[in-house]
């Protein structure tokens, strides 16, 4: 196993910049970590071998030029709901399988700009519902820290590919915390930008006023660096922020949160959080506080009906959004013996192509929508929405950022929870208000808990990005002195 | 037996909605930069955005956003300081996303009018249809049903998709419900589409062709027994394609509907395709259970909010109403109904009046385009606008005619040879060695070349039977290739006969 799998991506980005490797060794060196343990962990749907290593000779080629990119010829691993052109894009289903998009999303544009190399796509939950990436028609991903366990969903595959040292830079989508939740229990770092921050342009919705794009890597420095590349004004998505992007880079070097007001989450501690995962959070608490830091309790009284209303929102949108996959133009087509009419094929290629977890959500937010129920679901669910967006606003007139363990308990086993969908949903809990109000929020390991990393959570309000990276890289620095580096170097062995 | 027209009138009132479909003459479509342009081959002119790949987005084009206000408000509309987007979903294999972008409970402009004039028995008389809604919203792809006998998807072997006019912006203009026309309502119908489609013109947001469907209307009618004060159930009829068959569509409705009624039968509320060949209407799909859009906020899109300023720079801008101009050119002009109707029919009221402009009198302009250019343009099978022959050449034809520089005769041979392409007028007399003869010895041996020739014509001129003088007038023009004038052929001619 080579050495330069274990480094960050600063600190690759800085030895191909001086030519002491060259993207192509680096790039290398994670495709044979690919090869050697994505047999076990399955976080690929989709290795793009020749297609990488041609990007880092490109990247090797403008090495030197006269305006560096922070992480040119720098190895990433993308989720398989972006489309990258001519390259296959299934968002773990099967309803897409064969599609290769005619066109790039703009995060890949940007990524290719920035001279980045793409690996290959990433496993996911299906259309990005679920929290284990169990619900991935290609299997699920398993967690490098122990592979009877789920890395997390509906990103599994990005974040376990960060944990297993098969790429050090990932992008995510987080559309009720499927960057920050997978981040949590496999020990990497995870952003989900304020909503507009990062153009969706490409990204396959879900659910179009929740979905954003994000950067993870193992390190906040790392998710900076790439969070910088990725965001920005998209005149190609009409819900992209016109604005200059927050300086996160700067904010995570200086990582200083003396002075600074940090609020904890009453509504989001206390029962229902396992007591590993509590004392975790609380041993950060401390360090931030002896950090200069003045940490206060605040209250948001409207987080109890986020769940309730984000399982109405979502599957309304994605009732409608999952609409276009009928067999018609591209993907999956069953059926079609020349003598069924276009809606039986249509109506039978989504039967054999959607999961159960999908057909669940598309059913769902089919009655949520309909004549005489829409008032009383979707309407309730979008003034729920409202009362949190004004929660966080009254919070943040007394605080700078909002903390919270990013989820109630570390991995659980694969198989444990995906007959209680419930108790599935539970495990966002924290994470969804985020994205029902469209603020920003980070997930960073903040210690380990039964052997299993423990993600500490930090909110800060829309356009203030750079705040997640100045207290969590406070937080990190602390943290990486006493583990002597990131926390994933603690991850066992894996036996392959 | 059948029931007459004065029949069903004589027993109910119709009620009417009329929602019309334009489809604007933007560059680009609603959603995407694709090009809009009719009749290119089939699926050129998309991408992933209108073809509703996974992941692609919609951005909303500015320039439709102006069109529909200004239709807005060239119908008397408010306009609305933050309207939405909706989804409306359903799936169909023409339309890319399985739901169309449109709008629903928050539409761009609402509540205007539009006053159209219709001949009664008591002559003309101004009806006011009140407008409900303008709002936005993108045509769906087309399908082609190929194999079965009737090209309708039912029976057809297999069907074809083209894309091209997914996602062209449409307006829908929707009236609230039209009610006292009477017996009118057949023409009242007739003459809203005729007015709207002035209207559009005007403002320059549309082709307005509703046979190429850049203008599409649905005619929903209702009858009720006269006095009853209720509504009867509706039916909606589509694929009204020309103006003739909105009239024709309505009437032919309400005989239908009496029909029934008359039987003590019901009228089903449902979809009705109009046949332009029989002037009735077949069976669509049945409404009666109504269908379940599921319209929701476009969450891809952020609301719509014009500036107070900009509705009002674009409300300053506006056009003359077309029913204004027309009066007040008429007047100008001195023209009478039946011609004025002439060249509002033959579209020639921009061409005359730019011809006017240029400095022609209005009568020959008049003359010269509903005459001999329309003949030419109707064996052409073209439009006057798209002919080849423009006002500024027709104005220049005109003040040669008056400088006597072209007869009429050698004027016809120079709009022939313009809209043949050969240049303009100036340039066709020069190439062509068209002019009028005006050398008076070239035209007196002529003439005393023709009274050699026909010696007891002449003779008769002489005695005092001046009408015989139009043989040897015509023999003179013959001989002069038509290039005289032929006035002063007559006069010079009688003055050596001795009649002068």
């Amino acid at each position: 196993m080579s050495d330069l799998i274990k480094k960050s991506a600063a600190e690759l980005a800085a030895l191909i910049a001086t030519g002491e490797v060259s993207s192509r060794e680096v790039t290398q060196a994670h495709l044979d970590q690919i090869a050697r343990v994505d047999s076990t962990i399955n976080a690929f749907l989709y290795v793009d071998g020749d297609g990488a290593l041609a990007q880092a000779d490109s990247a090797d080629k403008t090495r030197g030029g006269s305006s560096p990119s922070p992480l040119n010829g720098v190895p990433l691993a993308l989720k398989d709901v972006l489309a990258q052109k001519g390259v296959p894009t299934t968002c773990g289903s099967k309803i897409l399988e064969g599609w290769r998009p005619p066109y790039d999303a703009t995060v890949v544009s940007k990524l290719k700009a920035a001279g980045v190399v793409i690996l290959g796509k990433t496993n996911m939950d299906e259309f990005a519902m679920g929290s284990s990436t169990e619900n991935s028609a290609y299997g699920p991903t398993r967690n490098p820290w122990d592979i009877e366990r789920i890395p997390g969903g509906s990103g599994g595959g990005s974040a376990a590919a960060l944990a297993a040292f098969q790429a050090p830079l990932a992008i995510g989508t987080d559309t009720g915390g499927s960057i920050r939740q997978p981040a949590a229990v496999t020990g990497t770092v995870g952003v989900k930008p304020t909503y507009g921050g990062v153009s969706r342009y490409g990204l396959v919705a879900f659910s179009s006023s929740l979905d954003q794009a994000g950067p993870c890597a193992r390190t906040v420095l790392d998710t900076a660096l790439l969070h910088q590349v990725i965001a920005g004004h998209d005149p190609k998505d009409a819900t992209s922020i016109n604005a200059p992007v927050p300086d996160v880079v700067s904010a995570a070097k200086r990582a200083d949160v003396k002075g600074m007001k940090i609020g904890v989450v009453k509504e989001l501690t206390g029962d229902g959080y396992e007591k590993g995962v509590a004392e975790s959070f609380a041993q950060s608490l401390a360090i931030l506080e002896s950090l200069g830091a003045e940490i206060v309790e605040v209250s948001c009284p409207n987080f109890k009906y986020a769940l309730g209303a984000y399982y109405l929102i979502a599957p309304s949108e994605a009732s409608s959004n999952l609409a276009r996959f009928d067999a018609m133009r591209y993907g999956l087509r069953v059926g079609d013996d020349g003598k069924r009419s276009a809606e039986e094929v249509m109506s039978m290629t989504r039967e054999a192509g959607f999961g159960s977890e999908v057909k669940r959500r598309i059913i769902l937010g089919t009655y949520a929508l309909s004549a005489g129920y829409y008032d009383a679901f979707y309407g309730s669910a979008q003034k729920v929405r409202t009362l949190i967006t004004q929660d966080f606003s009254r919070a943040y007139e007394k605080v700078d950022v909002l903390v919270s363990p990013t989820t109630p308990t570390v991995a659980f086993k694969i198989g444990e929870k995906s007959d209680d969908p419930i108790a599935m949903y539970l495990n966002d809990v924290a994470t969804i208000p985020v994205n029902l109000a469209g603020v920003a929020s980070m997930s960073l390991p903040s210690g380990l808990s039964q052997g299993l990393p423990v993600g500490f959570q930090i909110i800060a309000p829309a356009m203030q990005d750079d705040r997640l990276y100045r207290v969590g890289g406070a937080l990190e620095r602390e943290l990486h002195a006493k583990w002597n580096g990131p926390l994933t170097n603690q991850a066992p062995e894996l036996v392959i | 037996m059948a029931l007459t027209y004065e029949d069903v009138i004589s027993k109910y009132e119709p009620s009417l909605g009329l929602e019309v479909h334009v489809e604007l003459n933007t560059e680009t479509k609603m959603f995407c930069g694709c090009a809009t342009v009719f009749g290119a081959a089939p699926n050129t002119q998309t991408c992933p955005v209108c073809l509703g790949m996974p992941g692609a987005l919609p951005v909303v084009n500015e320039k439709a956003i102006e069109s529909t206000i200004r239709i807005g408000l060239a119908l008397n509309c408010s306009i609305t300081p933050k309207s939405r987007f909706a989804r409306k979903n359903y799936f169909y294999p023409d339309m890319p996303k399985n739901f169309q972008i449109s709008q629903y409970d928050e539409p761009i402009c609402t509540n205007g009018y539009l006053d159209v004039e219709v001949e009664t028995d008591e002559g003309p008389k101004i009806f006011r249809i009140e407008i409900e809604r303008v709002h936005m919203e993108e045509d769906t792809g087309k399908s082609l049903h190929v194999g079965g006998a009737t090209g309708r998807i039912h029976g057809a072997e297999y069907s074809l998709l083209d894309y091209n006019r997914a996602g062209i912006p449409l307006v829908e203009i929707v009236t609230k419900i039209v009610s006292g026309t009477g017996k009118y309502a057949p023409e009242v119908a007739k003459a809203y589409v005729k007015e709207l489609r002035d209207i559009l013109r005007s403002l320059g947001v549309s082709d307005v062709k509703m046979e190429q469907g850049s203008l599409r209307c649905d005619a929903n009618v209702s009858l009720a027994p006269i006095g009853s004060g209720k509504l009867g159930t509706r039916s909606e009829t589509k694929n009204v394609n020309s103006l003739r068959s909105v009239e024709r569509a309505v009437r032919g409705e309400m005989i239908r509907h009496a029909g029934l009624l008359d039987r003590g039968e019901r009228v089903i509320q449902e979809t009705r395709h109009f046949q332009e060949d029989s002037g009735t209407t077949r069976s669509g799909r049945s409404k009666e259970q109504a269908e379940d859009y599921r319209y929701f906020p476009e969450p891809d899109l952020t609301p719509v909010a014009p500036a107070a300023e900009w509705i009002e720079k674009l409300r300053s801008e506006l056009p003359e109403k077309p029913s204004l101009r027309r009066a007040r050119l008429q007047s100008l002009w001195q023209v009478p109904d039946k011609e004025m109707a002439a060249l509002v029919n033959a579209g020639a009221v921009d061409l005359v009046e730019e011809t006017v402009a240029l400095g022609a009198d209005p009568t020959r302009a008049r003359g010269w385009w509903l005459g001999e250019i329309s003949r030419l343009a109707n064996e052409a099978e073209l439009e006057l606008t798209s002919i080849g022959i423009s006002p500024k050449d027709v104005a220049r034809i005109i003040e040669l005619i008056n400088s006597g520089e072209l007869t009429d005769k050698l004027a016809r041979q120079v709009v022939g040879a313009v809209i043949a392409g050969e240049g303009d007028p100036d340039a066709v007399i020069a190439t062509k060695g068209i002019k009028v003869v005006s050398d008076e010895s070239a035209l007196i041996a002529a003439i005393e070349k023709a009274i050699a020739a026909q010696p007891e014509t002449a003779e008769k001129v002489r005695n005092g039977h001046v009408p015989a003088a139009g043989a040897l007038i015509g023999a003179v023009m013959k001989e002069t290739k038509g290039q005289a004038d032929a006035a002063r052929v007559r006069e010079l001619l009688l003055g050596l006969l001795g009649q002068g």
